[in-house]
């Protein structure tokens, strides 16, 4: 582990409420959502995180409450380090608060968790749907919602599926 | 569902600017068909006669949901989607994919494989960069640059197409190492291409450099400083024509990139110009890259042995219970890595292509989402294109190279 | 037969307007720039030198849908881009024909989920069907080739 990515870390610990875990050689901070814009703006004024890589989320739904953690991975360009930074968000009508006047490449992204998951975050100046259409119900990436797959349409099947198919009118 | 919403400009106050509102700029809609926006991709404009005062990418539409489907199949059923997604760097988005799957199930490599995949890669770099430079050519007016980078093109898939029997979505690139050994005809292929391609690079130089009106429609055009580039998290060759010298082949090198000599083309204007030399001199550095490694390739096996995550020969299976055993947990159920996440990130002909990659301990993944250079890069679009003309946006937003395909998934 | 000999000379040829009107239509279809994803690289490679498609009369791919006959739908669609080929379609004007290009213009491909529309002849009437992921471009020459075989069969009374 660098010397600089041990600083970071063992100050982080000291000065907040964080926990440090590591798998593989990555290291993962563990952090309150309250702190999140706090502690973004100290990794990158004062750490040097100047690039923030990806925001995303993954869903625990239903093993563990709260159910969606939310990840930045951060990249330190002048020292060549990435840290990835987490938190625990519940279930319902999850929120946080936009980082996007810190890292502008966190617009587009937290869009886009926004479209697949149904994370709101305060703050944030265009929060509209990216990827599905704008008048699309429900959240995809979420555990509970369902696939969506067809029927794979065999011989012995093949009538019922017809039905159901939507065909054009001309 | 099948209707298509009218919105009115009330619904857009917060993105366009105040002038829009009392019909002073036009808005116009350069729609998801339109030859020149390089995939389905939708730009609102917002117009003073032909200047630009803002543009608003609108990407989505070509959503596939990838990762969505990823959860419900093994990881060597996932691995068959990821070579869809960017389109033209099939070979680059397997390595990413098997380089989290090797990092999350500490698979070995065999060296022959590591040598194998950074020839494949970077022949893949090359067949991407040629078909940009045909097409944002072509946006330019420079028609006959497509037939021609199109002709290079076809010697890049044959070699594909000798190694694996596909042109393009090969899938050959697979966890612990190759599908299979390369054939004997492969050493001379690449060898011809290899002698091919300087003379067919320097005739693409002198079709372009001198000509006047290239330069004038790409020198000071969409220019990018570095601090814009780290602001939006940019990569790869639009952040190299910024002047930052960022290539992960160098500072976090993966599949053996350390063993060769090569240098990383860097240069600082950041305007449409610069990110063109960048490419082009890219070309040069891969033919270098692969004739190092097409010298010094070792002999050996191709797959890892470790056979709870890589299927045993069929030679050994009637032999070897214990091969038997293998081959039907791999064919029925699939590998099981242990519970973890990791990040594997490589360096696209766009910029950094990373996968971020959860397992529970069961044979699908639980979360795997991908970091795909188009989704950041188009970000930067409305910065880069503030007081350019209609005409310079198509130059901009060809020089990005952006594949839709990659910003949606 | 007497006529025609008598008439060759003069320059005069006789036929049924069908097969006349059909023959015209083939040797000239245009098709439109509709490429979605990866079959898009395919049908541009097979415009390109290697392949010619001009050969068969597609010199150009105009990118205006009020210009072509032909829809070659290239790559998945999905349900975002779903209505706007269907305007497109709807702005061709007749006679028109699709083409389905590559398993996920057929019948959805790899990709069975909520995005992804699974076939597109579940919006607009598809004419031939492409197979391959994405098809070589000999293939999509052979599927041009065959709409041309079954646009020599079409009658009079399809006809609009």
């Amino acid at each position: 582990m660098s010397e600089h990515l041990q600083n970071t870390l063992t100050s982080m610990q000291s000065r907040h409420d964080v926990q440090v875990e590591e798998f593989r050689g990555e290291f993962t901070l563990f952090i309150k959502p309250e702190n999140i814009q706090k502690i973004l703006l100290e990794l990158r004024d004062q750490y040097d995180f100047n690039v923030c890589m990806d925001v995303t989320a993954v869903d625990y739904y239903p093993q563990e409450t709260p159910r969606f953690h939310v990840i930045y991975q951060l990249y330190s360009m002048p020292n060549n380090i990435r840290l990835q930074v987490r938190t625990r968000l519940d279930g319902n009508s999850p929120k946080l608060d936009s980082v996007q006047h810190i890292y502008s490449s966190a617009n587009w992204k937290e869009r886009e968790v926004y479209d697949l998951f149904g994370i709101r975050f305060t703050g944030h100046p265009d929060l509209r749907r990216m990827v599905m259409p704008e008048d699309w119900v429900g959240h995809p990436l979420r555990k509970d919602y369902p696939l969506g797959y067809e029927e794979v349409q065999f011989s012995f099947n093949y009538d019922e599926i017809m039905i159901n198919k939507p065909h054009p009118k001309d | 569902m099948v209707d298509i919403r009218e919105v009115s400009v009330d619904e857009l106050r917060h993105l366009v600017s105040d002038r829009a509102m009392t019909g002073e700029t036009m808005l116009l809609n350069m729609g998801p068909q339109h030859p020149s926006t390089h995939g389905v991709l939708r730009l609102l404009l917002e117009l003073d006669g032909e200047a630009v005062v803002n543009v608003i990418p609108d990407i989505g539409f070509l959503h596939t949901g990838v990762e969505k489907t990823a959860e419900s199949k093994n990881y060597q059923q996932a691995e068959v989607m990821t070579d869809r997604l960017d389109y033209l760097n099939p070979m680059g988005n397997n390595l990413t994919y098997c380089l989290a799957v090797e990092k999350l199930t500490e698979l070995d490599v065999p060296p022959r494989a590591q040598a194998i995949r950074v020839i494949l890669a970077e022949i893949q770099r090359i067949s991407s960069h040629l078909l940009w430079l045909g097409t944002s050519a072509l946006d330019l007016g420079a028609m006959s640059m497509f037939l021609y980078c199109m002709r290079e093109r076809e010697l890049a898939l044959d070699i594909f197409e000798l190694v694996s029997g596909q042109r393009m979505m090969t899938t050959y690139i697979r966890p612990g190492g190759l599908w299979r050994d390369v054939p004997v005809e492969f050493e001379t292929a690449v060898r011809n291409f290899l002698k091919a391609m300087p003379r067919r690079i320097q005739e693409y130089e002198d079709l372009l450099e001198k000509n006047e009106i290239f330069l004038d429609r790409t020198k000071g055009i969409g220019i990018l400083t570095a601090e814009d580039c780290f602001q939006y998290g940019l990569t790869g060759p639009v952040i190299r024509g910024s002047g930052v010298a960022h290539d992960l082949r160098k500072k976090q090198p993966y599949s053996g990139y350390d063993l060769y000599n090569f240098d990383v083309p860097v240069h600082p204007e950041g305007d449409v110009y610069a990110r063109y030399r960048v490419r082009v001199e890219e070309l040069t550095q891969s033919l270098r890259i692969i004739e190092q490694a097409l010298n010094k390739i070792p002999f050996g096996p191709v797959r890892s042995n470790n056979r709870k995550y890589v299927p045993p020969p069929r030679s050994e299976i009637g032999v070897s219970m214990e091969a038997l055993i293998h081959h039907f947990k791999l064919w029925t159920e699939g590998f099981t890595p242990p519970a973890g996440h990791v990040y594997a990130a490589t360096e696209s002909p766009r910029g950094e292509l990373g996968v971020y990659m959860e397992s529970n301990g069961t044979a699908k993944p639980y979360r795997v989402h991908l970091v795909t250079p188009t989704f950041s890069n188009l970000q930067a679009v409305p910065i880069m294109s503030k007081k350019h003309y209609l005409a310079d946006l198509i130059g901009i937003v060809g020089s990005i190279d952006i594949v839709l395909g990659d910003a949606d998934r | 037969m007497g006529l025609e000999q008598k008439a060759g000379n003069m320059g005069i040829v006789t036929t049924k307007l069908e097969s006349l009107v059909n023959w015209s239509r083939t040797n000239a279809m245009w098709p439109m720039l509709f490429g979605l994803a990866c079959c898009a690289i395919e049908m541009m490679a097979a415009q390109a030198a290697d392949y010619d498609m001009s050969r068969f009369g597609m010199e150009l791919m105009r990118a205006s849908p009020r210009q072509s006959d032909l829809m070659i739908v290239a790559g998945r669609v999905s349900r975002k881009m779903a209505p706007v080929v269907r305007k497109l379609y709807d702005q061709m004007p007749a006679p028109k024909w699709v083409i389905a290009m590559g398993d996920c213009a057929s019948c959805g491909g790899i990709f069975n989920n909520y995005a992804i529309l699974q076939g597109v002849d579940e919006i607009v009437p598809v004419d031939i069907y492409v197979a391959g992921c994405p098809p070589r471009p000999e293939g999509l020459i052979h599927g041009v080739l065959t709409l041309h075989e079954k646009v020599r069969k079409e009658r009079f009374k399809d006809w609009a």
